[in-house]
């Protein structure tokens, strides 16, 4: 194990969308194993953080690397199979696919994967809904098929993107659950959440984001000595 | 003699029969403009050209070569398929960028250039293809004669158009090519190929058109415009079906073709105009087309 180097390490990372300059020197790095969430208001660059690490956003420079390869010089198409596995805000479920096609559809990069019997363990709800329409699921069925068919690829790392969004309490209780499940498994996270009181439950670390770069970073243990200042940038 | 609606049943089946296989060429045409409209967004203009292709490469296979019907069958959509792949990857592929309408003028401009260029070195009269032996003759069916060559038509067709369709809806490719067709980035963002998917699809929307090509050519003769001939009527269909609906486009194919038939047979003056009449209607009352979602 390299556990001295990071798994992801992001560096004076910039990214536009067209003509505006939306990521500004963004820096930052996650650990094997850790859970690592990106706090910051809305519009500050936290999706198009994540964007330009998977390479959706090809409008870029700095420097990304992940488990020792250059993700800057990638296709898209190769981003996944060095084993990152992306769960998209609006989550991306298939209207066209039923449950089940849309969680074998994302090809298995490793064979640390969970099996489709092991998911259906982990998320009973999507066995007995396999049949029917990807989008028939509720909102928070939804969300729970977009990180379940990432499990199955044998991703290294998941990266969430605002995984609660939306979602009636008890719903998010158990995405909790799952995601302290997957961490217990050894996976690494990186997420980010508006939800202050959900990531503060399975965070190790904090980034926080204002205008479009990483201004600070903070362990868990040093969250009530930030408390103040974080009411004050995120208005929480 | 036995009547029906005042029509001598003899003329209503036959027309019905022309009906059923102008159908299934439409199906089939049709149903590659929807796959290739579905993923890559363009308006395939060359679709005609391709069709006509198929048919030349089944006349040219056995006129230089001396390959027959039932290779050619095969070799022909393989070939056209081909071709279209070169053209995707070096030319559509740099368009997708653009607005669509690029890809239709591109593709539109390449139809003229293909069809000229037939032109040049055929003519614009037709080529005779003579029908295969095997399927050669008719079969009396008591209240018409039916040519065998014919009734092979409809069935072949029939089969492409459901084996399309199933291989869509029912195999790890299609699943694919339909969440491609809905969110292309995503899908590539979870490691699938989708440039190479887009090649795969125009390859196999101009393989489609080829084999229809070739299905045509004892029936029609083996001419460079064969196929702008036919590919005013199938944009039609297309936009009758609703543009990138699969099963649409098959429905609406067969179901246009036997309209346009019993037309003939009740007010053959309209026939010529009634699937554009159909079509100003299905656009002003359901402008996505009668299988289309809402774009």
């Amino acid at each position: 194990m390299t556990d001295q180097s990071p798994l992801l390490s992001v560096k004076d990372l910039h990214a536009w969308y067209d003509e505006s300059h939306v990521l500004h020197g963004v820096n930052l790095e996650v650990a094997r194993g850790e859970t690592v969430t990106i706090l910051g208001r809305n519009g500050v660059g936290k999706t198009s953080t994540l964007r330009a690490i998977m390479g959706i956003m090809r409008k870029r420079i700095g420097d990304i690397h992940f488990d020792g390869q250059d993700l800057m010089r990638l296709p898209l198409h190769h981003t996944a199979r060095t084993g990152i596995g992306y769960v998209p805000e609006e989550r991306g479920i298939f209207a066209t696919l039923t449950v089940e096609e849309n969680l074998i559809l994302p090809p298995v990069v490793s064979k640390n994967g969970m099996s489709v019997a092991e998911i259906y363990d982990l998320f009973p709800n999507l066995l007995e809904r396999r049949t029917s329409a990807g989008t028939k699921l509720s909102g928070g069925e939804q969300q729970m098929l977009a990180m379940a068919r990432m499990l199955r690829t044998g991703a290294q790392m998941l990266i969430l993107d605002e995984p609660t969004e939306g979602l009636a309490p008890v719903i998010v209780q158990r995405i909790g659950e799952v995601l302290q499940t997957l961490k217990q498994r050894g996976m690494t996270i990186l997420l980010v959440e508006q939800n202050f009181r959900f990531a503060s439950k399975i965070a190790d670390r904090f980034y926080l984001m204002e205008h479009g770069a990483v201004t600070t970073g903070f362990d868990v243990a040093d969250l009530p000595d930030r408390m103040d200042m974080l009411h004050e940038v995120l208005g929480v | 003699m036995t009547m029906i609606f005042g029509i001598p049943l003899q003329a209503f089946l036959g027309q019905l029969l022309v009906g059923l296989i102008n159908g299934s060429f439409y199906a089939m045409l049709s149903l590659g403009l929807a796959i290739i409209f579905g993923l890559l967004r363009v308006i395939n203009f060359a679709h005609g050209a391709q069709y006509m292709m198929g048919a030349f490469a089944g006349f040219l296979l056995l006129s230089w070569l001396g390959i027959n019907y039932w290779f050619a069958l095969i070799l022909g959509p393989v070939i056209v398929g081909l071709s279209g792949a070169v053209v995707e990857r070096f030319a559509l592929s740099r368009l997708y960028k653009l607005d669509h309408l690029y890809g239709l003028l591109f593709t539109f401009g390449l139809a003229l250039v293909i069809e000229g260029g037939f032109r040049y070195f055929y003519g614009s009269s037709g080529q005779p293809y003579a029908t295969p032996a095997l399927l050669s003759g008719g079969v009396n069916l008591g209240f018409m004669y039916m040519p065998i060559y014919r009734g092979w038509v409809v069935v072949a067709s029939l089969v492409v158009c459901i084996g399309t369709w199933l291989l869509i809806e029912k195999t790890k490719l299609g699943s694919y090519l339909r969440a491609a067709t809905e969110n292309p980035v995503l899908v590539q963002s979870f490691g699938i190929n989708v440039p190479l998917l887009l090649t795969l699809t125009y390859a196999l929307g101009a393989g489609l058109a080829a084999l229809a090509g070739i299905l045509a050519a004892p029936i029609y003769q083996v001419s460079p415009l064969m196929g702008s001939n036919l590919i005013i009527v199938v944009f039609a269909i297309v936009v009758v079906g609703g543009m990138g609906s699969i099963m649409g486009a098959i429905v609406t194919g067969y179901m246009l073709g036997i309209l346009e038939g019993l037309t003939k047979v009740f007010y053959p003056e309209a026939s010529n105009i009634v699937i554009f009449v159909i079509m100003a209607i299905v656009l002003l009352v359901r402008p996505a087309g009668l299988f289309g979602r809402d774009a």
